[in-house]
């Protein structure tokens, strides 16, 4: 038959969140894709330039809401630029724990949505398990296992509390264990290798054309991690290894599995650096000015990319302008390349690699 | 030796039957008294072809509810207790005091922290209470006449399938033929479904399945073919009576010549995996891939219609587990330890339906940990799977199976 | 679905690269650039006017290697409009912020489209917000709100219906 479109989404038990695909299939073969963005646009930068500095954060914690502490701090590093401020260290240093905190367990909400796409239900109910290990140190650090408000601009919110070190090198312990229990199910299941090599190629050149950053970068071979290449708070002390693949076979679904799978390793290492590396005492928290005037932009590395905030102040309380810079909005525009002249099978194992979180994508 | 519970299942019923309509004679003779033609209604009920007929309702009756009532929600309950116990979490607990009517709706006993074996159950009554609903679209007669000829078609297996050597409906000289026939049924069913349902996520779901159901079938019937090579008859009661002889007399007890011991055993692999694929599991239930295709081409369905065609996939799953077990596990062949007497029958303790349900449990549950272990192969590795791997291997089967028999293999 | 080459980046950054970008740039444009700057380690600052938008960005590309650009924002300063835009240089790890001024009656500037193709969807969300045309752009149409929707809600004459709560207490006096 010739090629018609098929809509996958809004509804639909894939698309994780609300956004559309649409893709012209002949038989099984994709000819095109066109994603269709903006069902979740909440009008963020809008609203944001009605709210004071800090109260935005509140706001920015629900931008991807299964990572909300890595957008939060994104925002306070670009106040702190715009204003000037200087964080104190050993608030940089908690920053960072907080943050590889949530980049594990982002990365394990990524694992447990990936799985049951390509019909492995056990992995979606393994992952949560181990989330909610992370979950619980999140909580015992802030307050909250989601949207913590948990960053503030000049610091943090409060310091670590007592015997943390003791909980997170007990929980990471566990999760190491369980991590190489993971690797029976998805790097010795020959089905797995089956649907997610070779699906989705993305060349290098065309990812770093069409903005696509993050781990999907890394995966296509280019080696970029803005935790190394441009740090911030204190990630130029920590010693890790960014994952890029180095195989022969750049680029693919497995590519960047295999990526974001190792990078849960990596954090977990960050974690107990930092934890060793933090001064044992200090301020977290210095106070901000009330009025600003000036720009500023700061970009992380966040869970799905390079997240970028640019914000604007004209001397009064609140921001002028702020523009958030959603990693996967990028990486969405690249999806037609990746999806082209594979089979509709293929579909759920290229989006579920490239990790959308439709919260950040459409603001 | 294997001894059955039921020798024939036809004169239970039979017994059954008449006792019932002799019952119903004792009123209709109690009428008699007032209205006198009344006493030929009684004389015509208990008349030979009338009690033939009923006992042949009955008989299907109790094969049906055995096959589904009892069959389908206890592999039903398995597969969600244990795939729940491989995820890490306990499953399904609904507990007997979470009925609403008495003496059951105790307000101090927990409603959930029971065995589970009622969430089948009200699972089912659920579909029934909801709305069915038909797109404005679709080809009606075909949507309403899919599900239906699904659940037949896999119901007509147990018509030939028997239990044990007495618990049969119907015993045919071409038993397996029959019921490889009836399997092939249902990816009409399938296909109907997914093409009558007016929307494109059907329509590719049940185009799939017939592609997959279609390439899994020729390995599937070339393993019988194998197999007829060492038993020499497709009547199942004479391959499962072969498989009784004891291939290794180790003193204190024999090892059964099981089909699956000796030459057969690459057409015991073979015929497995096609079953699978056949009973539409994971790893190849690209068909009803909840992921890409909503739920495939079950999609349009709701209420009981969807009922009928989910439930359906694990009365397969019970049906194919019983063909495995017939053909290669030596059936319902095991030793009776002792027997006992009521009242003048010899009641063996481990009959032969024991071991039978046995065999057909435990193949069940090993497809469960398989499904719940694997991701879902796409569809064109499964087609690649099935016509390039499994039927040249069915293929060297038939040859091994040929070879053997030259040899002097067999009974 | 290009192999490509990789490009061979080490992923650290060179200590000093931003006075000797800004100075090649500078060498280059001279007295096209309105305003420049280093606020820190590592960033540049350029503003233009958006007449030297394309050359300017083609020689960033091209000679000085900025091959990742980052984003595209809109900002309307309520007498001019202004594209920023962002790009880094993967090679040495500076980022380059460059603004290009816009009238604000003739709100239109050119496309770099043809050198970044990360700039499409970014550049719809400026249309789609703020109402910036970028000429030369292949698809310019609405990409988060709805395709029928008449205003560009970013900008600053589209009022918010706000509570007292979250007027700041400066435009409370001063009403500005």
């Amino acid at each position: 038959m010739p090629g018609f479109w098929i809509n996958m989404g809004p509804q639909h038990p894939m698309t994780h969140g609300l956004w559309n695909m649409k893709v012209k299939i002949d038989g099984e073969t994709i000819i095109d894709a066109r994603p269709e963005l903006g069902y979740l646009h909440r009008g963020y930068e809008k609203i944001m330039e009605v709210r004071e500095f800090q109260k935005n954060v509140v706001l920015t914690d629900r931008l991807c809401y299964v990572s909300s502490l890595t957008w939060s701090h994104a925002y306070c590093l670009a106040t702190e630029k715009m204003m000037g401020v200087e964080v104190p260290e050993r608030g940089q240093w908690i920053r960072v724990v907080a943050l590889e905190l949530q980049r594990v367990a982002s990365h394990l909400m990524w694992l447990a949505a990936f799985a049951p796409d390509l019909g492995l239900l056990t992995g979606l109910l393994w992952s949560l398990r181990e989330r909610e290990l992370f979950l619980d140190l999140i909580q015992i650090l802030s307050g909250a296992r989601m949207n913590q408000n948990f960053p503030r601009i000049g610091g943090v919110r409060n310091d670590l509390p007592d015997n943390f070190a003791a909980m997170c090198r007990r929980s990471i312990a566990h999760f190491l264990e369980k991590l190489d229990e993971y690797e029976v199910l998805y790097h010795e299941s020959k089905v797995f290798h089956m649907r997610t090599q070779g699906v989705g190629r993305l060349g290098a050149q065309d990812a770093i054309n069409w903005g696509v950053t993050g781990p999907n970068l890394r995966a296509s071979g280019v080696n970029v991690d803005l935790r190394r290449l441009d740090p911030y708070d204190k990630y130029d002390e920590v010693d890790f290894e960014p994952q890029v693949w180095k195989g022969p076979d750049p680029g693919d679904s497995y590519a960047r599995f295999i990526c974001r799978y190792n990078e849960m390793r990596v954090s977990c290492d960050i974690i107990l650096q930092a934890l060793d590396k933090m001064p044992a005492s200090g301020p977290y928290r210095s106070k901000p000015p009330r009025r600003a005037e000036g720009e500023g932009y700061a970009r992380t590395e966040d869970s799905r990319g390079e997240a970028l905030f640019y914000v604007l102040g004209d001397g009064d309380d609140r921001p002028y302008r702020v523009k958030i810079r959603s990693p996967i909005f990028c990486s969405m525009a690249a999806t037609p390349l990746m999806l082209r002249g594979n089979k509709l099978a293929d579909v759920v194992s290229i989006l579920g690699s490239i990790d959308v979180c439709v919260g950040e994508m459409d603001k | 030796m294997s001894a059955p519970l039921i020798p024939d299942l036809f004169a239970a019923c039979k017994v059954l039957t008449g006792a019932i309509i002799w019952v119903v004679n004792q009123i209709v003779l109690a009428i008699a008294i007032v209205i006198p033609p009344f006493r030929g209604l009684a004389e015509w009920l208990g008349s030979d072809p009338v009690v033939t007929a009923l006992t042949w309702l009955v008989v299907m009756t109790v094969m049906l509810l055995w096959a589904t009532l009892v069959n389908l929600l206890t592999v039903m309950w398995l597969e969600r207790k244990l795939y729940s116990r491989l995820q890490d979490r306990y499953g399904i607990m609904v507990s007997i005091w979470s009925l609403p009517f008495w003496p059951f709706n105790r307000k101090d006993r927990p409603t959930h922290m029971g065995l589970g074996y009622l969430q089948n159950v009200a699972d089912g009554v659920k579909l029934l209470l909801k709305e069915n609903l038909t797109p404005r679209d679709a080809d009606s007669a075909m949507f309403h006449m899919a599900p239906v000829l699904i659940a037949a078609s896999t119901l007509m297996i147990f018509v030939a399938l028997p239990w044990s050597s007495g618990f049969y409906v119907v015993r045919l000289d071409l038993n397996l033929l029959f019921i490889l026939a009836a399997f092939s049924l249902a990816p009409f069913g399938i296909l109907m479904a997914g093409w009558s349902a007016n929307n494109k996520y059907t329509l590719v779901g049940g185009m799939r399945a017939a592609a997959q159901l279609m390439a899994y079938e020729i390995p599937m019937i070339l393993c019988v073919i194998a197999l007829v090579f060492t038993t020499g008859s497709l009547d199942v009661f004479e391959i499962v009576a072969q498989q009784e002889r004891p291939l290794v007399d180790l003193g204190l007890f024999a090892i059964p010549a099981w089909n699956l011991f000796g030459p057969q055993i690459l057409g015991f692999v073979v015929f497995t995996v096609a079953m699978m694929a056949e009973m539409e599991r994971i790893p190849f239930d690209v068909p009803e891939a909840e992921a890409e295709l909503v739920e495939g081409w079950t999609t349009e369905y709701s209420g009981m219609r969807f009922g009928l065609v989910f439930g359906f996939k694990w009365l397969r799953m019970v049906a194919g587990s019983a063909l495995i077990a017939i053909l290669y596990l030596g059936g319902w062949t095991g030793p009776v330890f002792a027997t006992f007497q009521v009242g003048g029958i010899a009641v063996p303790i481990v009959p032969e339906e024991l071991w039978f349900i046995l065999r057909v449990w435990l193949l069940s549950m090993v497809f469960v940990v398989v499904s719940w272990s694997v991701p879902r192969v796409r569809i064109d590795q499964i087609l690649q799977i099935g016509w390039k791997r499994l039927v040249p291997f069915s293929l060297l089967a038939i040859l091994v199976a040929a070879g053997a028999a030259l040899v002097g293999w067999g009974p | 679905m290009s192999a490509g080459s990789v490009p061979s980046v080490n992923g650290r950054p060179v200590k000093g690269v931003e006075t000797e970008v800004l100075a090649q740039v500078k060498a280059r444009f001279g007295s096209k650039i309105l305003e420049s700057g280093i606020p820190r380690p590592q960033n540049v600052k350029v503003v233009i006017d958006r007449s030297e938008l394309v050359e300017v960005c083609t020689y960033l590309k091209e000679a000085l290697a900025f091959e990742h650009l980052s984003c595209i924002s809109a900002v309307d300063w309520k007498d001019r409009f202004e594209t920023v835009y962002h790009i880094m240089n993967y090679y040495n790890g500076c980022t380059i912020q460059v603004s290009a001024r816009i009238p604000y009656d003739d709100p239109r500037i050119a496309s770099v489209c043809s050198l970044w193709n990360a700039a499409n969807y970014h550049e719809r969300e400026a249309w789609d917000l703020m109402g910036i045309t970028y000429e030369g752009h292949p698809n310019l149409e609405r990409i988060l709100l709805p395709q029928d929707f008449k205003f560009h809600p970013l900008r600053k004459d589209f009022a918010q219906e706000v509570d007292r709560q979250y007027i700041s207490r400066r435009k409370l006096k001063g009403g500005k």
